[in-house]
């Protein structure tokens, strides 16, 4: 299925250290995150991957969206985030449990989220790379993203988004185990 | 052998100082720095505020299989190492590279050192088919192919010879389309990544053309997952060569499983049956014997038929099994695994174990976050019991230091890091990995 993207209006700048609001030391991640070249179409994450975009507060009211996270113990978050917003990059400003081990490449699983299903609609249709990593999340349903793959717009505002609870074991093959 | 546990809500408390001290400060030890290592520390750090982690590596670099297991074309999964990176500047966690948990430690000196052992080292054996001709030459397991083009130490004298036409890989997992993967795409894409120099010289010499994928059960039952076979589906310069008939009951069978198996059988489906595009030299074969049983619970059972497939070279790819490092823990020889109740190993307590590697990176994430918390849990509950303090790292450098062990640190991790990078920015590739044990430690202690 074709993936729709949306250009932004603003250009985002690339830049190669790691923030992390709770380093010690700090390190200095050398290399570029890497990324394979998509063939099919622009990837607007590209520009957004480091997350120092989503640390900068909206410059003014029509800038802002307001989203609600929940949790994995069912506690809401709100949070007043902006357009262009990575919904990965603002739940780690945030402090909000969402692991992104591939950093918005498209390569795992661990940022899956579960949409609002009023604005289901709203988001651009999955590319087959995301269809292709949702497969391998846990307790994946019809309202299942990959939350590095949603940007903000003015079109999310009231939007929830909901961590799976991730507790059960699983097989990437969908063997579940019996006990021996 | 999946981490199965109970507790899973997450505890942030402070620790409860019941005798003023300058702080029992509970002393937490992971065996292993792979990504199992790193979650379950990033998850301890989370949970606990005092709890110190100190992390044992047998190599003088971390990482695990993030940096010897992962395909050298798949840098994206690698990204998790920044994470770890981060975990690794927190100032309650302490590196110590170059350990060898079972001769240069015992267990029992972890045991006084720490309130509590995580036990991540992996599974670095694999399970043998045990059948004639399997210590034949070019009989090899596909767990040290990988080592060998990844630039694992132990593995770096591997004898490999791939002046041969036709490759098999016994097992269907996302291991064995790996392997079949690198010896097909060509090497100037290969050159881009960081594939050591040496390695990428010996493939630009293979003349390997044609890889067979054997399993035991029929399609429905393939462990690889959809990304890694459309990447052999439209891998340059390959087609995939599969039978027909083995495929045609798929498209009945389909349309009752589950999303994922649905979308990958329908890819598998379409591959198998549909006219196959007339391309160049190279091929990729998926083979399965014939089976008994119904619907997805089949088993696979000998029948009389027999087919003979001519190989140059046999990539055995059929699974991990663990390494017992210390006889005080209980090891079941038969499965590789330390017998554990819940993650927790039975009959001792304190101790943790994460599991061999099965599955993608989320499934160790997972595990590694559940066993940290089981980890908190405890030591709120005095299942651990951290009201006597422990020494922790400082019991266990002067043991070093004894045995005239140098440690590594993070640090010193760090400036290797920095070689291997440079090192690789003069050849068009992200690192050139040092695959000499000697070398990275002149390099560390330059």
């Amino acid at each position: 299925m074709a993936g729709r993207v949306w250009l932004r209006n603003s250009w985002y700048i690339l830049r190669n250290i790691t923030h992390d609001y709770t380093t010690n030391r700090s390190y200095k991640v050398l290399h570029q995150v890497q990324k394979k070249p998509l063939l099919r179409c622009i990837m607007t994450t590209t520009a957004l991957q480091h997350g120092d975009y989503e640390w900068q507060d909206p410059k003014s009211e029509d800038e802002v969206v307001n989203i609600t996270y929940i949790d994995r113990s069912g506690k809401k978050i709100p949070v007043r985030g902006k357009i262009g917003d990575n919904v990965l990059y603002l739940a780690h400003r945030y402090e909000i449990e969402l692991e992104g081990a591939c950093e918005a490449s498209l390569a795992c699983s661990t940022c899956h989220v579960y949409v609002d299903e009023d604005y289901c609609d709203t988001l651009p249709e999955p590319l087959e790379e995301e269809e292709d990593m949702l497969d391998l999340a846990v307790f994946l349903k019809n309202n299942s993203r990959l939350g590095c793959q949603i940007i903000l717009t003015k079109e999310h505002d009231g939007m929830t988004l909901t961590l799976p609870q991730a507790t059960r074991n699983f097989y990437v093959d969908g063997h579940i185990p019996k006990p021996h | 052998m999946m981490l199965s546990c109970g507790v899973s809500r997450l505890i942030v408390r402070h620790l409860r100082t019941g005798v003023a001290s300058t702080a029992q400060v509970p002393q937490v030890c992971i065996v292993g720095s792979g990504p199992a290592g790193f979650y379950t520390a990033q998850q301890i750090l989370k949970s606990h505020a005092a709890a110190q982690v100190d992390m044992y590596e047998k190599l003088p670099v971390p990482f695990g299989l993030v940096r010897y297991g992962v395909a050298p074309d798949h840098p994206e999964v690698k990204n998790c190492i920044n994470t770890f990176t981060q975990t690794a500047a927190k100032d309650r966690f302490t590196f110590l590279g170059n350990v060898d948990i079972g001769s240069d430690i015992t267990f029992s000196q972890l045991r006084e050192a720490y309130h509590a052992v995580v036990l991540a080292y992996g599974a670095a054996q694999d399970r043998a088919l045990n059948i004639p001709g399997e210590s034949l030459p070019n009989v090899l397991s596909a767990r040290e192919f990988v080592g060998w083009y990844n630039g694992l130490p132990e593995n770096a004298d591997l004898k490999v010879d791939l002046n041969v036409e036709s490759v098999g890989i016994i097992g269907q997992g996302n291991v064995a389309v790996d392997v079949a993967r690198i010896l097909l795409t060509p090497v100037d894409i290969l050159k881009k990544t960081d594939i050591p120099e040496n390695i990428l010289e010996r493939l630009n010499g293979s003349r390997v053309r044609h890889m067979t994928l054997v399993g035991r059960r029929g399609p429905e039952h393939v462990a690889f997952t959809i990304k890694e076979l459309r990447e052999m589906v439209n891998l340059e310069g390959s087609r995939p060569d599969l039978r027909r008939e083995d495929y045609k009951h798929l498209r009945n069978l389909i349309p009752n499983l589950p999303r994922p198996r649905k979308r990958l059988l329908e890819l598998l489906a379409k591959t198998g049956l549909d006219a196959p595009d007339p391309k160049l030299a190279s091929s990729w074969a998926a083979a399965e014997k014939q089976l008994e049983g119904e619907g997805l619970n089949q088993r696979a059972v000998q029948t009389d038929e027999t087919e003979s497939l001519q190989c140059g070279l046999i990539l055995r790819s059929i699974g991990y099994k663990g390494v017992e490092i210390d006889s005080s823990l209980p090891f079941d020889q038969r499965t590789g695994t330390i017998s554990n109740n819940g993650g927790r190993v039975t009959g001792q307590n304190g101790k943790v174990l994460c599991t061999g590697p099965v599955g993608v990176i989320l499934s160790t994430m997972t595990s590694g976050f559940t066993t940290g918390k089981v980890v908190v849990a405890d030591m709120e509950t005095g299942s651990v019991d951290i009201s006597r303090p422990r020494s922790g790292q400082t019991l266990i450098k002067s043991a070093l230091a004894e045995k005239g062990v140098q440690p590594v640190s993070f640090d010193q991790w760090n400036r290797l890091n920095q070689y291997e990078v440079e090192t690789g920015a003069k050849l068009g590739k992200p690192r050139e990995k040092v695959s000499n044990i000697k070398h990275m430690m002149d390099i560390i202690h330059q």
